[in-house]
């Protein structure tokens, strides 16, 4: 296999805070490597935006404690000069945030916003870099793109703005494009148009997409492999067949019987995972979802390492339980289904 | 539940204690007939009117006590414009909404004070909707203050009972809102609306903003609600997931415009309207192999603005089906039979013998406006030709 593009090696995010220190991201590693979309599922403070914001070095906060390794290209962003990230950042990877409407400038033109992407990056001068806007623009499936580039942002809807922000992060041409959430804002149709695009552009410029979602719905579609986080640490890692019909974790199991599936006859009860996620400062001893475990048992006490536990390689888990068990156990979770 | 001091509103069944068969459903319950809600966009330093959101145009259908009304439909359909209009907190522009037989479109405040006590609303976003400045048992207690039910110590009791009743401890009686998560505070907006012990209780997108798993409990929690205090729902959402998952029957909404009902499966194996179609087929399925196998729809374009609707059928855009009679005339809401309506001039999913039986729907001719409503746009009183298969 080629080397991977991007590997993360056990990082680490932690904030200092009047209550304690919230441990956001808890040891995380996983690689992404050229061409493939890698899924990052998680819920609310699991720490999956807060792993690729560390990633692209993009949080500034006094009370942060970075720890870890980002191998990009041989470097470790981690160990880069504030001056040399700028430079991969935007240029050699990009990333698009969930909601559009804050994450564009509302002062300025949408057009200038791409220009400003594209000649901090590439030899463009102002002119050059609004010719390329416009092209983007094009490519992203804006109509009148050559009208709508000064357009501002508040006159575009919220699909095409997402759209904007997609041609800027594409302007010069990443190696990864990281996308937060694209979709979660989105209506349904227009999201099935965002995801499509994405889908789309990753072919036509050749890029490696990390795409964090809580939505199983949009990684089923286009990601070739997932990571299922929960409370700051990767409990499960599969390609992406594997991960829908052979989940290991039970709380994988969780969130696929939560989801109200419309291919199927209609449920009497949603399956739900009883309780909350945990306190990002006190969390419980061994497992961190053995509070809300249905399964749990004495031995997850003990904190299991994400290690390989099934045949297939390449697909690791955090769960104690044996596979015999964990296949025989969750059928009755994800209701109705049969292993595969 | 406590007794209510005051008799029912005249003209209304109001038996108290009837178990009705949510399921089957039973009278109507709320009534939508013609309901227009135009928002006026003024210019000018005479403030003119210069042109109008048309929100919702047009939209007639009811909902039975006991049954959940699933209201679908995306960003500027009318869907939360029609909600808030229907517990009358907005007065409709034109036509006219029932509530147990009793016309409440142009009541006063006094008037409509008792009728508050049987309709309320679950707010969409669980961080905007709850005041943070006071704490939760005042929010969830504060309708039993402004009805005078009963006295300080048994409001209190009531809370208490309330935040239990939805999965919250009695002990975070004197918390602020942001001590809570998403899903908590949602569950108090919930309390809230449970104090009066409505009938009808309007939910607003009430799971947008939650997790998935949180969601699945809200929404369990939704249906014990309902069996247990014999609740109507008007469940308005974009997920159609999630409104199959809660509705016996489900409106669909296009730019202010109802143009599919249907019972809940039907509408899932038969949509009629290509735009119920499309609609379906863009919610993401968490099956790799199956969400492969399958034909996904994609619109073009984004949707129109409800200030300028395009000509006759405002879908005519982005249908795949569009011919030229879609852009000239308006299709009627058709009723094709075991309670599935839907306005289209090339209906999907409709065999020749339900389509030469289908009539035009009663329900969609417009009555003659109620007394106090503006008159009617014209050219809409005539009935239409049964729609011809392409």
């Amino acid at each position: 296999m080629a080397e991977p593009l991007l590997e993360v090696k056990d990082l680490k995010v932690s904030f200092r805070t009047e209550d304690g220190v919230v441990r956001a991201v808890d040891g995380v590693s996983f690689t992404v490597d050229q061409g493939e979309v890698l899924g990052i599922v998680g819920e609310s403070g699991s720490g999956k935006s807060v792993t690729m914001m560390s990633v692209l070095r993009l949080i500034n906060d006094p009370n942060m404690r970075v720890e870890g390794e980002v191998i990009y290209k041989g470097r470790d962003l981690m160990k880069l000069h504030k001056d040399e990230m700028q430079e991969v950042r935007g240029d050699e990877i990009a990333m698009i945030f969930q909601d559009p409407m804050t994450s564009l400038n509302p002062v300025y033109r949408v057009g200038d916003q791409i220009v400003e992407a594209i000649v901090t990056h590439q030899a463009f001068d102002k002119p050059a870099g609004k010719k390329r806007a416009v092209e983007l623009l094009r490519q992203v499936g804006i109509p009148h793109a050559e009208a709508r580039v000064d357009d501002f942002p508040h006159q575009f809807s919220g699909g095409m703005r997402q759209r904007a922000m997609i041609a800027m992060a594409l302007a010069n041409n990443p190696d990864i494009l990281i996308a937060d959430e694209p979709t979660t804002a989105l209506d349904v149709t227009i999201q099935a148009q965002i995801i499509e695009l994405i889908d789309k552009l990753k072919d036509d410029f050749n890029s490696a997409v990390v795409l964090i979602t809580h939505d199983l719905g949009v990684v089923a579609e286009i990601a070739n492999e997932i990571i299922v986080m929960y409370a700051g640490r990767v409990v499960e890692r599969a390609p992406k067949r594997q991960l829908f019909y052979d989940p290991q974790m039970p709380y994988t199991w969780g969130l696929l019987g939560s989801i109200p599936r419309l291919d199927r006859p209609k449920q009497e009860r949603l399956h739900s995972i009883k309780g909350m996620p945990p306190s990002l400062i006190n969390l419980p001893e061994g497992c961190k979802f053995r509070p809300r475990c249905p399964h749990a048992f004495d031995k997850c006490m003990e904190e299991p390492e994400l290690v390989n536990r099934v045949e297939e390689h390449g697909h690791l888990d955090r769960c104690w339980l044996s596979v015999a068990d964990k296949r025989r156990l969750r059928g009755e979770t994800i209701t109705g289904e049969e292993a595969a | 539940m406590f007794a209510r001091p005051s008799a029912p509103p005249a003209g209304c069944s109001g038996i108290e204690g009837v178990r009705v068969n949510h399921r089957n459903g039973g009278d109507p319950l709320v009534e939508v007939r013609s309901v227009k809600k135009y928002f006026p966009i003024r210019k000018g330093l005479l403030q003119r009117e210069v042109a109008r959101v048309h929100a919702v145009d047009d939209v007639t259908f009811s909902v039975r006590e006991g049954e959940t009304l699933g209201l679908v439909g995306e960003s500027g359909c009318g869907k939360s414009t029609l909600g808030r209009t229907i517990v009358r907190l907005l007065e409709p522009t034109a036509g006219s909404v029932l509530f147990q037989g009793r016309d409440i479109s142009k009541l006063g405040r006094r008037e409509l004070r008792p009728l508050r006590r049987e309709m309320q609303i679950v707010f969409q976003d669980p961080y905007a909707s709850l005041n943070p400045r006071k704490r939760v048992g005042s929010i969830i207690g504060n309708p039993l203050k402004i009805h005078g039910i009963g006295d300080s110590k048994s409001r209190h009791k009531q809370v208490q009972e309330l935040l239990e009743t939805v999965g919250l401890s009695p002990e975070h009686y004197n918390r602020f809102p942001h001590e809570f998560s998403g899903g908590q505070r949602q569950r108090i907006g919930v309390a809230r609306a449970l104090a009066l012990h409505p009938k009808l209780i309007v939910a607003d997108e009430p799971v947008s903003a939650l997790d998935v798993s949180i969601q699945s409990q809200m929404l369990n929690l939704l249906d014990d609600l309902q069996n247990e205090f014999q609740l109507t729902y008007i469940f308005i959402a974009h997920d159609l997931g999630v409104v199959r998952h809660v509705s016996d029957r489900i409106a669909v909404m296009y730019l202010g415009k109802l143009v599919e009902l249907s019972p809940a499966e039907e509408l899932y194996q038969r949509p009629i309207m290509p735009y119920t179609e499309a609609l379906l087929s863009a919610v993401p399925i968490p099956d790799p192999d199956l969400s492969a196998k399958r034909e996904r729809i994609v619109l073009e374009g984004d949707v129109p603005s409800p200030i300028n609707p395009p000509s006759g059928c405002r879908f005519h855009p982005r249908c795949r089906y569009m011919t030229d009679i879609c852009k000239e005339v308006e299709p009627p809401l058709v009723d094709y039979g075991k309670g599935h309506l839907a306005a289209c001039h090339h209906p999907l999913n409709v065999d020749k013998a339900t389509l030469e039986r289908a009539t035009v729907s009663q329900r969609y001719t417009p009555e003659t406006a109620d007394e106090g409503a503006k008159p009617q746009e014209p050219g809409k009183e005539e009935a239409r030709p049964i729609p011809r298969r392409r």
